[in-house]
């Protein structure tokens, strides 16, 4: 029997927030792939039913006490990383890179599944070993492989975006739950000590293509070139935007990626700053929302489990759009619930479920 | 699972307040995403908009220059030269059947052609230039030029194109180019491969394609709202191909084309020393230019159905039974299993009865008594049907796998043919019929079932005269950049050696000398003064003659019936640093058909003897003679050592 106090606390805000940016993503997947041709005829309702599986999972995510997810931390890891393995053994290689798993039915990106994964295992190490006032280095040894294993793995496809959003979610938690000042210290002198040897460990085109991430002007035909033409869209959208499906940068195809990673730049275009801030404070209606309801999780583990989601997010969102509008590096992360990708999708929806969970579980009771 | 505590009792403020700083952090982000759409939007959004119109900033490619090839003196054989290519951008052009009418007059072709090559047109990005023609003429050049103000939205640009020296020369062994086809597309587009792009589709151009092709720059340039260029915006250069300088000697090469002039045949003439290919002449040639520019379909129907093959590499492709020179395998394989003596005499009356059928020796009258040695010196048939028939097939196959044949010589060119060896196993399962006795006689004089490329032949007796050193046979000597500096050194390359009784070995080289020089040697005609040569002669049947048939004159059997023509030779006979194999297709007999050309090259080669050959062997005495350009590369060369 479901008890009462569940309904009454589910948080129907976030996920009506959610909602609302699904829906606006879809408006905005529409006019990226209308001008596609036969190629992008299908997008559009592909999206849709795996938005549809992603409530299911979003459903199943909420319907079970997440204290399960606190038990079964370590072997859903573990799973995680199976897949992983099994990405660069038969992955299929798409322009360079084995990222995607044929399961069969569906073809699916192992390494979104893996950050709210890794963050679950996280969060269910430090919930169980509190230190008050700090983590210090030692405490931190396990953590750092529980996040280096997954981070080389994905480095090995190679994606190596994936792998830097997984290292700053990691870090991001583990500033959250707090290292003993000197620790910090040494850790933060360490990882820059070590920047040069890695510099120099790297291969000759390693380096370049760092570098081109870093400043895409580097490469003027490539990434460079495609930030140029995102400026130029986002730019002339103006105040109102050129209208619905009147975007010509996106329609003209100027934006390779324009219905996945450099899907903002449709919107910018099209509906101009007005239309921007809309998303944008969605997105940050959402970000709050989930941090609230972490914060007034009822122990620990749920605590850190809302908060290491909501990092999740927040990181695709600043990056994503930080990148289109040209202010960081190109690299390949998804906007969540807007880009055009099935695990994605999927594994946003159910990370939604999460937080939803996490919200509805506050109060301190026992069965 | 360990009981639930309250979160408020656990945490306190510490984690309330963490909790705190991190929603303002994620507000400080945003406000800063916000800033930056201001700043795109609202400050800059007029500007932004102003480019978007007709986006005026476009990528155009820089093409890459392909590399040289240069023969092993510096002389050039393949360059390129800048060609003028017309393309048009469709949607800078105003009035597109008004333009492509002009353009079509200028051209010469028909309006259609031009449209329908704007709808083949890849869909990927809008204003990309569409190739319409990719080597003007300086007429249609000027036409174009002075009528440019009218035709907005069509440029001319300008890309280096192959251009072969000195059509056909040496064209099998440096091959040619071909545009990418699209099935080589898929594969190749992550090495920045693109539709259009030319890369080498036979020979050196296409073993050495990385080397060659250079990597492909471009720029970021803003255009007008007629699509014309107002200025480049940024640049990344292009980086030239490699240079190569090949083992070949031009003039060695040039000689062994001319001889061969007017007939259908191979000639490869080889170091035997370090495996270096000084000429691979395959006759008839084809003109690369050709390849390059394109074939109308009547000229690749003429060329694909010439019945003398030209596109063929005959050297390395063509597998013809190698007749009487594969005598010298048969000789080393009865000395090794004992089966004769150097000393033992057989007698040959002119033919041989085996069962019902009779075998003829070449010389009707027969030899009469002769030992192992005269036997092939003078090419007897009749001894070696003895031998065949002591030996049997599959005793002689391993031989001649020994030797090198039925494998290929890891030559780098595409497409080595590997040759055939038979065995009694082979045929049975080939055909489901068991080996006849009457074939070990045939296979003993290099008939039957055997077949052997040209090149396998040149290896085979390079190994006998070399002392038993299989190499891989070197086509490219190094690679080198556009400064001259080394790149890449390619060292001889030691396969195997040779398993056989140093005695075996010296037999061999010293009958081989007979051949030559003796007066009964069938390859006397061959004879240099002053140069102590080895070799043997071969005539290989194409089609068996009845046993009662009387021999006829060559002129009066048709060509496609005629005898294919062998002669292989290496001098000086001590330290070879040349030889030359001669396969002259239909030709009749070695002796008369080519053993004289073979004669010619040698001679052409020791006219001017390009160096002295010391004691010291092989492996590092290969530099050739330097000329400017590789004083720098061997001093690079000594460095890298």
């Amino acid at each position: 029997m479901i008890d009462r106090r569940l309904i009454q606390n589910f948080d129907w805000l976030l996920l009506l927030l959610a909602c609302a940016i699904v829906a606006t993503g879809l408006v905005i997947l529409y006019s990226a792939v209308s001008s596609g041709g036969k190629a992008h005829s299908g997008i559009l309702m592909r999206q849709i039913y795996w938005l549809g599986i992603g409530f299911v999972a979003m459903a199943l995510a909420f319907s079970l006490d997440y204290q399960w997810l606190e038990r079964f931390a370590y072997p859903l890891y573990i799973g995680g990383l199976l897949l992983l393995v099994a990405v660069l053994v038969h992955g299929k290689t798409v322009s360079g890179s084995k990222r995607w798993l044929d399961l069969g039915l569906v073809v699916a990106q192992p390494s979104e599944l893996m950050k709210p994964l890794l963050v679950i295992a996280l969060a269910r190490y430090f919930a169980r070993q509190e230190k008050r006032d700090g983590y210090r280095i030692r405490d931190l040894g396990l953590p750092a492989i529980i996040v280096v294993i997954p981070v080389l793995l994905v480095l090995l496809e190679p994606d190596l975006g994936t792998a830097m959003i997984l290292l700053i979610i990691s870090v991001s938690v583990v500033l959250f739950v707090g290292v003993q000042p000197f620790s910090l210290l040494v850790l933060a002198g360490c990882s820059l000590g070590s920047l040069p040897l890695l510099w120099f460990l790297m291969k000759g085109y390693q380096r370049q293509r760092i570098l081109t991430l870093i400043e895409p002007s580097r490469d003027p035909l490539g990434a460079g070139y495609h930030i140029i033409q995102s400026k130029i869209a986002v730019g002339s959208g103006q105040f109102w935007g050129k209208g619905f499906l009147e975007g010509t940068q996106s329609q003209l195809r100027f934006i390779p990626e324009h219905h996945t990673d450099f899907i903002f730049s449709v919107l910018a275009e099209e509906w101009g700053f007005l239309g921007s801030i809309l998303l944008l404070g969605l997105f940050l209606c959402l970000l709050l929302r989930g941090l609230s309801l972490a914060r007034r999780s009822r122990d620990h583990f749920g605590a850190l489990l809302g908060f290491g989601i909501t990092v999740i997010l927040f990181w695709h969102v600043a990056v994503n759009i930080g990148m289109v509008l040209g202010m960081l590096p190109v690299v390949g992360i998804p906007l969540p619930l807007v880009s055009y990708g099935g695990s994605s999708a999927v594994v946003t929806m159910a990370s939604i479920g999460i937080l939803l969970n996490v919200g509805m579980r506050k109060f301190v009771f026992q069965k | 699972m360990s009981p639930l505590r309250p979160l408020s009792v656990s945490d306190g403020n510490g984690e309330r307040l963490r909790f705190q700083v991190a929603m303002y952090l994620v507000v400080v982000v945003f406000v800063g995403l916000l800033l930056r759409l201001w700043y795109l939007q609202l400050i800059h959004g007029e500007t932004y908009r102003s480019l978007s119109e007709h986006n005026r900033i476009r990528i155009e490619d820089i093409a890459p220059t392909r590399g040289i090839i240069y023969d092993r003196y510096g002389r050039i054989l393949v360059d390129n030269r800048p060609a003028f290519k017309l393309a048009i951008v469709p949607e800078d052009v105003s009035d597109l059947q008004q333009t492509l009418f002009h353009l079509s007059q200028i051209l010469g072709v028909d309006r259609g052609q031009l449209s329908e090559k704007i709808q083949g047109a890849p869909k990927g990005a809008p204003f990309r230039p569409i190739v319409l023609r990719r080597d003007m003429t300086r007429d249609q050049l000027a036409a174009v030029e002075s009528h440019r103000f009218h035709l907005p939205g069509v440029m001319v640009q300008i890309e280096p194109r192959r251009s072969y020296e000195r059509p056909s020369f040496a064209a099998h062994l440096i091959g040619y180019l071909g545009e990418i086809e699209e099935a080589q597309l898929k594969d190749r587009r992550p090495q920045g491969y693109k539709l259009g792009d030319y890369l080498g589709k036979y020979g050196v151009e296409m073993e050495w394609e990385g080397m060659l092709k250079g990597k492909r720059g471009g720029r970021q340039v803003e255009a007008d709202a007629m699509g014309r260029q107002l200025r480049i915006l940024r640049e990344v250069s292009s980086r030239p191909g490699r240079n190569l300088v090949l083992a070949l000697d031009a003039r060695l090469q040039h000689r062994a084309e001319a001889v061969l002039e007017g007939k259908a045949g191979a000639i490869i003439v080889l170091d035997p020393d370090n495996g270096d290919i000084l000429a691979m002449a395959s006759s008839p040639a084809f003109d690369q230019n050709q390849f390059v520019r394109g074939f109308s379909s009547s000229e690749w129907q003429a060329i694909v159905g010439d019945p003398l093959h030209p596109l063929e590499n005959k050297g390395i492709q063509g597998q013809y039974p190698p007749g009487s020179t594969f005598k010298p395998v048969v000789v080393a394989a009865a000395l090794e299993e004992g089966v004769v003596e150097p000393g033992t005499v057989l007698n040959c009356q002119g033919e041989y009865r085996l069962g019902n059928r009779t075998y003829r020796c070449w010389k009707k009258e027969g030899h009469g008594q002769l030992a192992l040695r005269e036997a092939l010196v003078q090419s007897c048939d009749v001894y070696f049907y003895q031998l065949g028939q002591m030996l049997g097939v599959d005793r002689m196959a391993s031989y001649a796998r020994l030797f090198g044949l039925d494998s290929r010589t890891q030559i780098r060119l595409n497409n080595e043919a590997r040759g055939l060896v038979p065995t009694s196993q082979w045929k049975l399962k080939r055909y489901s019929v068991p080996w006849q006795k009457g074939e070990d006689l045939n296979v003993a004089i290099g008939q039957g079932f055997l077949l052997a490329t040209p090149i396998q032949i040149g290896m085979l007796y390079g190994a006998i005269g070399n002392g038993g050193k299989f190499l891989r046979p070197r086509v490219v000597l190094r690679v080198e950049d556009t400064s001259g500096r080394l790149v890449h050194n390619v060292y001889p390359d030691m396969l195997r050696k040779l398993a056989l009784r140093p005695a075996t070995l010296s037999f061999l080289q010293e009958a081989l000398v007979g051949v030559i020089q003796e007066p009964y040697g069938t390859g006397r005609a061959a004879q240099l003064h002053g140069i102590k040569m080895a070799g043997k002669t071969g005539t290989a049947q194409v089609v068996r003659m009845a046993d009662d048939e009387e021999e006829q004159d060559a002129s009066e059997v048709p060509y496609e019936f005629r005898d294919h023509a062998w002669f292989v030779a290496y001098a000086p006979a001590e330290t070879p640093e040349i030889l030359v194999v001669v396969l002259v297709e239909h030709g009749g007999h070695g002796a008369s058909a080519a053993a004289p050309l073979a004669r010619q090259v040698m001679e052409e080669y020791f006219k001017s003897r390009p160096r002295v050959k010391t004691a010291q062997s092989s492996a590092d005495s290969d530099k050739p003679a330097l000329g400017i350009n590789q004083q720098a590369a061997a001093s690079g060369q000594q460095a890298v050592r």
